[in-house]
């Protein structure tokens, strides 16, 4: 099928981008949205020109290095996938595409469609994480029977890439689905307990410094999470906040 | 608890208990409002205390007014920091594909909410006012049914509110149900919960528009 | 022994680690603050090993070439994690971990590591449950365990099928607790170029920052090398398309030795490749050989008529279907180890029984597990009675919640129901079982550069098991690198930090710029992808599966030539003072370039088949690989001599004394 393609170009943070048209033919319903781009960008290194960069690496839908803002939609028109695995057989021949950078001011633009979303890593290191030495001999494994549905519900929370769509997708940019699905995987936890007031109190601090926006329950987030990461992780992130305000 | 304060979910619960508050008023409000269609006499009797009580003059009505004020700061704060946090916006953005129109337009159902409050403000409570401390006319708990049917005389005003009613029941349609997420509560009895705070939406404001247009088509006539 | 010195503990095998540990010397805490070390790579065994070295108080830089430590490639691993926990009574032991590790390596890895790795692995359970990771569990709330090829125990602990990404979140969680701390300082997107050599010493490393391109000097004590395989080598493979060679390889070139190039492990049940424009291949976990069977058509006409489309495989009836593996190996069916499951369907499509367009492919099959699952559903559900209709959909049920995601991920990728149609699969290149040498302490032939997980070669031999690839990456970084290292960094409590305008940094510094600038100077004729995919094709060919003697000649020749033509030719464009991701492969490729030419040396020169590596010479009358324990029980080593074609080979003898040597078996 053939192809128009519209995609934001910007050579480096502090250069103003453009979108650019480019006209793709040859495509196969087979091929995957970057292995798309990987053939336009073989045609602009065989003419000469500096191929589109983007941000990929795994290809296989769990790295969350993928991004891509795709027809208006952070990882396009397919549910439940990441940009790496939505298909070519999802669009028609003819069809124009618009492929931009997911925009956040906390995510800013490092050439074309790569963003840099080290503000998510910072969230995590403000408290995504159980303070437990490495010994090997903490307790047993065993020695905690945890419940199958909350060790299965923290799992769900726990499956999050961190590919930033939530944000991409949300009007506001907010970052609370990611940010609650951390908190929420050690909130079920026993083991994640002992450190949940610091930990909420601190992670949405830091969530807060990185200039995402405030959540309005529109629930694209969780429309568009390639994960299918739930709501519920934001009211229960909401809960343990406003339970550690009290308590601090 | 100063994190109650500066963080976004602080934030969000103001927006919640505030806009839950309106939520309580606006049902007492309409079952006041209500009587003035099937029953004239008890109407006035409630818009007279109402009116003159000084419990709901002196304490309830700047409570309220205070709600109003801080739902709708609030919205605004949030409106400008969640414009500025997209930074650079979209060239193509299909918000249509992923959250509801209600959800992704508050601030618009809202302002026109707040410029219908101007209206009505000013058709009724200005009255009130000038009726009470300028031009310090005497009590007549009577009065207030008829007032507020001759308000619905012209087309134009019932129609205004009428639209109003619906930007109202936008807003409500995200803003009731929203805001229990914002608390916190979304379980088992969520959809449940989801599905009265929809109704309400609905129901409440139809009502509003009920009244409004069954004044205007029943005029008194002296 | 020559040159190399494995420095394996003596003592009874059981006590060689205990007794190591507290041999060993340690630094003092006071000390450990005033000692630096480098950390490349981020995945399981880097990520477990900064964090370690963190908390005992060193001082950790951590680079990775990703975004985020989080999205190194072990997060892709979806089966799960072996440890003899023995919790599912069936008479598991670090013994028989140990046992089935060293069976399945095809007798080709070092006891005293294995042993070790066999002890460590449970307490890497305890570790990852304590740091949150969310394991399976049944409903009395204890761990799960599910069962994995060429084994016949239950000891592999899942998280869905996400136990690689759960257990890096894990480590990658721990780590961000010491960069909270100031203890790890994390560079992202930035790739290690060279390894800084003082007086002998890995002394430190010349990194590039990806997004500006500028080029840095960083200087330790000692330098982890953690940087994952080299299966990219062969262009097409599970592997995430950044996963390359490089810092082993410059390692190599500065002197540490490369072991066992090719030991690489193809693993049987990948999505098939659907045309040329394929970029990558995605693995479905090993677990779906637990119930799926693995066939293809018993008549050639039948699978021709498959390949056209005039047939569908649904309609060929149970007699007219040949169950291969159960056929050949009725003792372990459908569970045989990876490197036996793939020979046998690369024998089959070879023969031209392949099921697709490009006849590599043979079917996984659910049909019967799904009756077989919605028949005992249906009882336990008190259905009496139940008709086809009610059988099925149950047994659908119990399948997609045992591996709802993968067949999801199937139906993406392939556009074919896997419930209705059985699946298509393949072998690809997934996993490399050799590595950077290195002696019982994780550190390669340079002093102070250490390696460790997939980067190594230590623990698989010649075959990994399934689920023993995430133990070895943890059980390295949490528990055996960090005290290991210490023995090293000992003797360095009175070095002082390592200035970075040494002459050292200053001369590998220029080299890494010409290298660059050289690399910029080709004359444009073709892309970087270009030579990648011939390279490829070369490997996948003559290096793949089955190699012959004439095969791997003809191997080294060609990748000789095509490394030649790519430096003469390549086109980057860009900068290299910039972004460039152009440049980023480009510098991958030509390592991976000189890592084939090794590749292909190592296999002509083991004249035997083990494991992964078949040689078609030496094979039974049945087909099954034909051992040389004789002339072959050694770890080749390599020691870079300019051209790899030229690399010096040292032997490492393998010492079995408390296992037998017998051919492996699974019939």
């Amino acid at each position: 099928m053939k192809l128009f393609l519209k995609i934001w170009r910007q050579k480096d943070a502090s250069t103003k981008g453009q979108m650019v048209d480019y006209t793709l033919d040859g495509v196969e319903g087979d091929m995957s949205f970057l292995e798309m781009l990987d053939i336009l960008n073989e045609d602009l290194i065989n003419k000469g020109e500096e191929p589109v960069e983007f941000d990929h690496d795994c290809r296989e839908g769990i790295c969350g290095t993928c991004s891509l803002q795709i027809n208006g939609e952070p990882h396009g028109p397919d549910r439940l996938v990441t940009t790496c695995q939505l298909h070519m057989r999802k669009f028609n021949d003819g069809d124009t595409i618009v492929i931009e950078p997911f925009r956040a001011k906390a995510f800013p633009v490092i050439k074309d469609l790569i963003v840099d979303r080290s503000s998510f890593d910072r969230i995590q290191q403000a408290g995504g994480y159980i303070s437990v030495n490495t010994s090997g001999n903490t307790v047993d494994a065993n020695a905690i029977p945890i419940e199958k549905h909350a060790a299965d519900s923290a799992m769900d929370s726990a499956t999050c890439i961190g590919c930033g769509a939530c944000v991409a997708a949300c009007k506001n940019a907010s970052a609370m689905l990611f940010t609650s699905a951390k908190v929420s995987q050690f909130a079920q936890l026993p083991q994640g307990r002992v450190e949940a007031t610091d930990r909420v109190m601190n992670m949405v601090r830091q969530m807060d410094l990185e200039g995402f926006g405030n959540c309005t329950n529109t629930g694209a987030c969780e429309v568009e999470c390639p994960k299918g990461i739930s709501l519920e992780n934001i009211a229960r992130m909401n809960r343990e906040y406003l339970a550690a305000s009290v308590k601090g | 608890m100063s994190g109650l304060i500066k963080s976004s979910i602080a934030r969000k619960l103001v927006m919640a208990l505030s806009g839950l508050f309106l939520v309580v008023f606006l049902t007492q409000h309409f079952v006041i409002n209500f009587t003035s269609v099937i029953a004239p006499e008890t109407f006035n009797q409630w818009s007279h205390f109402m009116g003159y009580n000084p419990l709901v003059q002196f304490v309830l009505q700047p409570i309220l007014i205070a709600g109003v004020v801080i739902h709708f700061v609030m919205g605004f704060i949030l409106e400008a920091q969640n414009k500025s946090a997209r930074g650079v916006s979209y060239v193509k953005y299909n918000g249509g594909a992923n959250a509801s129109w209600m959800s992704r337009n508050m601030i618009y159902t809202g302002l026109v909410v707040l410029a219908f409050l101007g209206l009505h403000f000013y058709d009724f409570w200005v009255h009130e006012m000038a009726y009470k401390y300028v031009e310090v006319k005497a009590e007549d708990p009577t009065r207030y049914h008829a007032e507020t049917v001759e308000k619905f005389a012209p087309i134009w005003r019932t129609l205004l509110y009428v639209v109003s009613f619906v930007l109202l029941s936008l807003h409500l349609w995200h803003g009731f149900a929203s805001s229990f997420q914002s608390m916190g509560v979304n379980n088992k009895y969520s959809p449940v919960i989801q599905k009265i705070a929809k109704i309400f939406a609905v129901v409440i404001p139809l009502g509003f528009a009920f009244i409004a247009i069954y004044h205007h088509l029943n005029p008194i006539t002296h | 022994m020559g040159v190399l010195d494995s420095k394996i503990p003596s003592g009874p095998l059981a006590e060689k680690w205990t007794k190591h540990k507290n041999d060993i010397n340690l630094v003092n805490p006071a000390n450990k603050r005033n000692i630096d070390v480098i950390v490349v790579g981020t995945g399981l065994a880097g990520g477990s090993a900064a964090a370690t070295l963190a908390e005992l108080g060193y001082n950790v830089k951590t680079f990775c070439y990703q975004d985020s430590p989080r999205r190194a490639h072990s997060i892709a691993a979806q089966g799960g994690i072996n440890a003899a926990k023995n919790y599912q009574g069936d008479g598991d032991s670090p013994y028989r971990l140990f046992y089935d590790t060293i069976k399945g390596g095809d007798y080709r890895s070092r006891e005293a590591n294995v042993y070790r790795l066999a002890e460590e692995s449970a307490n890497i359970i305890d570790q990852c449950v304590a740091q949150g990771v969310p394991f399976a569990r049944e409903y009395g709330g204890l761990l799960d365990n599910r069962s994995f090829g060429g084994v016949l125990v239950s000891r592999t602990f899942y998280a869905k099928g996400q136990t690689g990404q759960q257990l890096l979140l894990g480590a990658y969680a721990a780590m961000n607790r010491q960069i909270n701390r100031g203890k790890i300082k994390s560079y992202t997107r930035h790739e290690m170029m060279d390894l800084v050599l003082v007086d002998g010493k890995a002394r430190g490393i010349i990194a590039r920052n990806l997004v500006t391109g500028e080029i840095e000097r960083h200087s330790a004590h000692a330098v982890v090398l953690a940087t994952g395989g080299y299966g990219n080598v062969f262009f097409l493979s599970t592997n995430a398309m950044g996963s390359n060679v490089m810092a082993a390889w410059r390692a190599h070139r500065r002197g540490a030795f490369f072991a066992n190039p090719c030991f690489t492990q193809i693993h049987p049940t990948c999505i098939p490749v659907s045309g040329e424009h394929q970029s990558k291949l995605t693995l479905m976990s090993e677990s779906l050989r637990n119930d799926g069977r693995i066939w293809v058509p018993k008549k050639k006409e039948d699978a021709i008529a498959i390949r056209e489309g005039r047939l569908k495989p649904t309609q060929l009836a149970e007699e007219d279907r040949d169950y291969y593996l159960e056929r050949r190996y009725p003792a372990f069916g459908n569970l045989v180890p990876r490197d036996v499951a793939s020979r046998a369907a690369k024998e089959r499509c070879d023969a031209g029984f392949g099921v697709n367009k490009t006849g590599e492919a043979v079917y996984l099959d659910f049909a019967a597990a799904i009756q077989r699952y919605g028949k005992e559903k249906a009882l336990t559900s008190g259905i009496k009675n139940p008709d086809a209709a009610t059988i099925t959909k149950l047994g659908e049920e119990v399948v997609e919640a045992k591996y709802g995601n993968l067949f999801q991920m199937y139906e993406k990728i392939v556009d074919e129901n896997p419930y209705k149609t059985p699946m298509m699969i393949y072998p690809a290149v997934h996993y490399t079982m050799g590595g950077l040498w290195v002696d019982y302490n994780l550190q390669t032939t340079i002093p102070g550069c250490y390696a460790a997980g997939e980067a190594n070669f230590s623990d698989h031999g010649a075959n990994r098991l399934g689920a023993s690839a995430l133990m070895q990456g943890l059980a390295d970084g949490y528990f055996v690198l960090p005290y290991t290292i210490g023995d090293y960094l000992s003797n360095d409590i009175r070095t002082g930090a390592i200035p970075t305008d040494l002459p050292e940094f200053e001369a590998t510094e220029k080299a890494v710029r010409e290298r660059l600038e050289k690399l910029k100077a080709g004359s444009g004729q073709n892309s970087v992808d270009y030579y990648h995919k011939k390279l490829g094709k070369i490997m996948w060919n003559k290096c793949g599966m089955a190699r012959n003697e004439q095969g791997l000649k003809e191997a080294i020749e060609e990748i000789s030539a095509l490394r030649k033509d790519f430096w003469e030719n390549v086109r980057i464009p860009g900068e290299i003072n910039a972004k460039n991701a152009e440049l980023e492969k480009a510098g991958r490729v030509a390592d991976f370039l000189e890592l084939g030419e090794l590749f292909a040396k190592d296999a002509l020169e083991r004249n035997e088949s083990c494991g992964g590596h078949f040689r078609e010479e030496y094979q039974t009358e049945e087909g099954e690989a034909l051992r040389d324990d004789e002339n072959f029980k050694y770890v080749a080593a390599w020691e870079y001599k300019g051209e790899p074609k030229d690399a010096q080979l040292h032997k490492e003898d393998l010492v079995y004394e408390n296992i037998e040597l017998k051919t492996r078996s699974y019939k």
